[in-house]
């Protein structure tokens, strides 16, 4: 029994990483960030608005939140629908309620099926993110590059007649990518993407038609990513947002330097009735924080770091 | 294969020889920092996937990197406040990629032991010399970075065939943490015969496992470390314990997790007998001051099960027999 002589082989060991995408770097190593006003946080709400087809294709692989039982899983399909007939328009009210600004990544079909939506977006201000076409169209490595092309310029599109600005950011479906996609992004006029969570701040991404920004979107103090697959319970996962926000505060002091507070949501999950107090209660805490935190949109933490200018 | 690992024998946790460790402290506590590289596009090995995703599978490899970009220094500076060393459970090939992180926990004199070259590459399909070429090239990386000599071993990605630990025994290893049998170091049954430890590792307080695979919430975790710690602490005055915290910085070090294992340590640390040790340190005063006492009480456990008394002495350092060729 052996394995092949290549299983004991490193081509890719080398000082920094083990592809060009990005330079090595550990974020206490760099020049401290400083924040407008001085304040020690900056603060990322972004609101997942996301379609799950009923009759999904399941190419790559499926994501968490797919269908998973035998056609037509109406009670998976629904529950997430419910998110943007009903979901949303509590995460909106909790967040007027508190003034706190949010970004909305909004999936292209979506964005089509939906127009109502969209007003009522419109409405409430704030970024909107590209966020592929569907969860079940993603982006993946069999995924072929013309089709991929294809896909990000349609999930624009369908966003760009009705956003409020110009579309800067994209997060990926299931933050999943293709060998290609941060080229792809690029190439569509996307400034900076989400997907990639090795960091807590903006930094600078290379592609084959110039660079990108990284603005890493948390994954794991997510709604879904907490109550959905790790069965938290709601009150458990509120605490985990306040926990990392003190934390976040008390190191931004301790190390002088900016921190962000990344939170990423998806009303099919907390917007359920037993759930969305918790989302209240992380907004009471953070809205208490008002003075320390800087309130502001995602591509304006982008510029301010000033990684791709 | 075997049905059973024939690695250890069995003896009862009641009525051992008992353990003495230094200073009179009843648990060795030991913090085992995994520091790990993962390969975003690793070959594919017959037996495991690197990744659930196909390639690249971004959010599995920018999760594990977190942790060198983000959370190593801040897992460091937690530890360094309890005056606590870690043994770094190394994926030998960060010597390389990311020197700065080894030349960090150099600094502050932890000790290195080896994980592999990559936690994607897995020991599952190796021949016997393709292990022992991979092991020993890991224990040389240690030694040229670090300077230090490399004592211990566990798996990379807990990857292991029936000869891992008697080819790292035969590479000049002292203790493995692959075992999970037991709360006190035992000694180890090699094919060469030599004495070899193992060390208590913790599966149920790893990090990655609290979080990844039990899916615990942050703050339960620091309850289960305190409550560990007394369990093994009460225990721990008639007879020493081993309290094992492995961590990984892409889990621990997250904002919402690392203030509940800070407050975790800061209860264990508020406790005057606890020994804080590393892993070379616990097998080495084991072997010197309580491994014969433990094969001594293993072979009379033996007679009287056999009742037969005749249990040859063998030559060996171990004072125990050689695991016969299967």
């Amino acid at each position: 029994m052996s394995i092949d002589a290549s299983y004991l082989q490193y081509p890719r060991r080398r000082h920094g990483m083990d592809h060009d995408r990005y330079a090595w770097s550990m974020l206490e190593q760099r020049p401290p960030l400083r924040w407008p006003d001085g304040r020690p946080l900056a603060l990322w709400i972004n609101i997942s608005l996301e379609h799950f087809p009923l009759n999904p294709r399941g190419e790559g692989f499926k994501p968490h939140g797919a269908m998973t039982m035998p056609y037509p899983d109406l009670r998976h399909y629904t529950l997430r629908d419910y998110g943007n007939r009903v979901g949303i328009y509590r995460v909106l009210d909790a967040l007027a309620a508190h003034s706190l600004p949010a970004s909305f990544a909004i999936n292209g079909e979506l964005a089509t099926r939906y127009p109502a939506l969209l007003r009522e977006l419109q409405q409430a201000g704030g970024e909107w993110l590209g966020h592929g076409w569907n969860m079940d169209q993603l982006h993946h490595g069999g995924l072929d590059a013309e089709r991929e092309t294809t896909l990000i310029a349609e999930s624009l599109a369908a966003l760009r007649a009705a956003a409020p600005a110009p579309i800067r950011g994209w997060l990926s479906p299931a933050r999943s990518q293709s060998a290609l996609t941060p080229d792809l992004l690029r190439e569509a006029g996307i400034d900076w993407c989400a997907d990639w969570v090795n960091d807590e701040l903006p930094y600078r991404f290379a592609t084959r038609s110039g660079p990108l920004a990284a603005l890493p979107l948390s994954l794991e103090l997510e709604d879904r990513f907490c109550i959905g697959e790790n069965l938290h319970a709601e009150s458990q996962w509120a605490d985990q947002l306040i926990d990392a926000c003190e934390f976040l505060l008390g190191e931004a002091q301790t190390l002088g330097s900016g921190r962000l507070l990344a939170i990423n949501l998806h009303p099919w999950v907390i917007g359920q009735p037993h759930r969305i107090a918790q989302l209240e209660r992380v907004f009471e805490h953070l809205a208490a924080h008002g003075d320390a935190l800087w309130q502001t949109t995602p591509s304006a933490i982008v510029d301010h770091c000033g990684v791709i200018s | 294969m075997r049905s059973d690992p024939q690695l250890y024998r069995y003896l009862p946790y009641r009525n051992r020889p008992q353990i003495r460790w230094p200073n009179g402290a009843r648990v060795a506590l030991w913090i085992a920092p995994n520091i790990e590289f993962y390969e975003l596009d690793a070959p594919p090995n017959p037996q495991r996937k690197a990744w659930p995703r196909p390639t690249p599978d971004v959010l599995g490899y920018a999760t594990r990197d977190y942790g060198n970009r983000v959370g190593q220094q801040r897992m460091m500076r937690v530890l360094d406040r309890y005056g606590l060393r870690g043994s770094v459970s190394l994926s030998t090939a960060m010597c390389i990629h990311h020197p700065e992180v080894i030349a960090m926990a150099a600094e502050r004199n932890w000790e290195f032991f080896s994980h592999g070259i990559y936690n994607t590459r897995y020991t599952y399909g190796m021949s016997e010399a393709q292990e022992r070429a991979m092991i020993e090239e890991s224990m040389a990386l240690i030694r040229e970075h670090t300077g230090q000599r490399c004592d211990g071993y566990l798996a990379p990605a807990l990857s292991h065939s029936d000869l891992t630990i008697d080819l790292f025994a035969e590479a000049g290893g002292r203790y493995t943490c692959d075992l999970f049998h037991d709360d006190q170091p035992t000694p180890v049954i090699t094919r060469s015969g030599q004495r070899f430890v193992s060390v208590p590792y913790s599966l149920e307080l790893n990090d990655t496992i609290v979080y990844v695979v039990n899916k615990i919430e942050p703050r339960r975790y620091g309850q289960m470390i305190r409550d560990a710690f007394d369990r093994l602490y009460a225990e721990g005055e008639h007879s020493g314990t081993v309290m094992c915290v492995p961590l990984h910085a892409y889990q621990v070090s997250h904002p919402h997790r690392l203030r509940a294992f800070e407050e975790a340590i800061d209860y264990i640390c508020g406790f005057d007998h606890v020994w804080k040790a590393t892993g070379r340190e616990i097998a080495g005063y084991f072997e010197q001051h309580h491994y014969d006492d433990f094969v001594r009480a293993q072979n009379a456990l033996d007679e009287t099960v056999d009742g037969s008394g005749s249990r040859q002495e063998n030559g060996s350092a171990s004072g125990q027999q050689p695991r016969a060729s299967a």
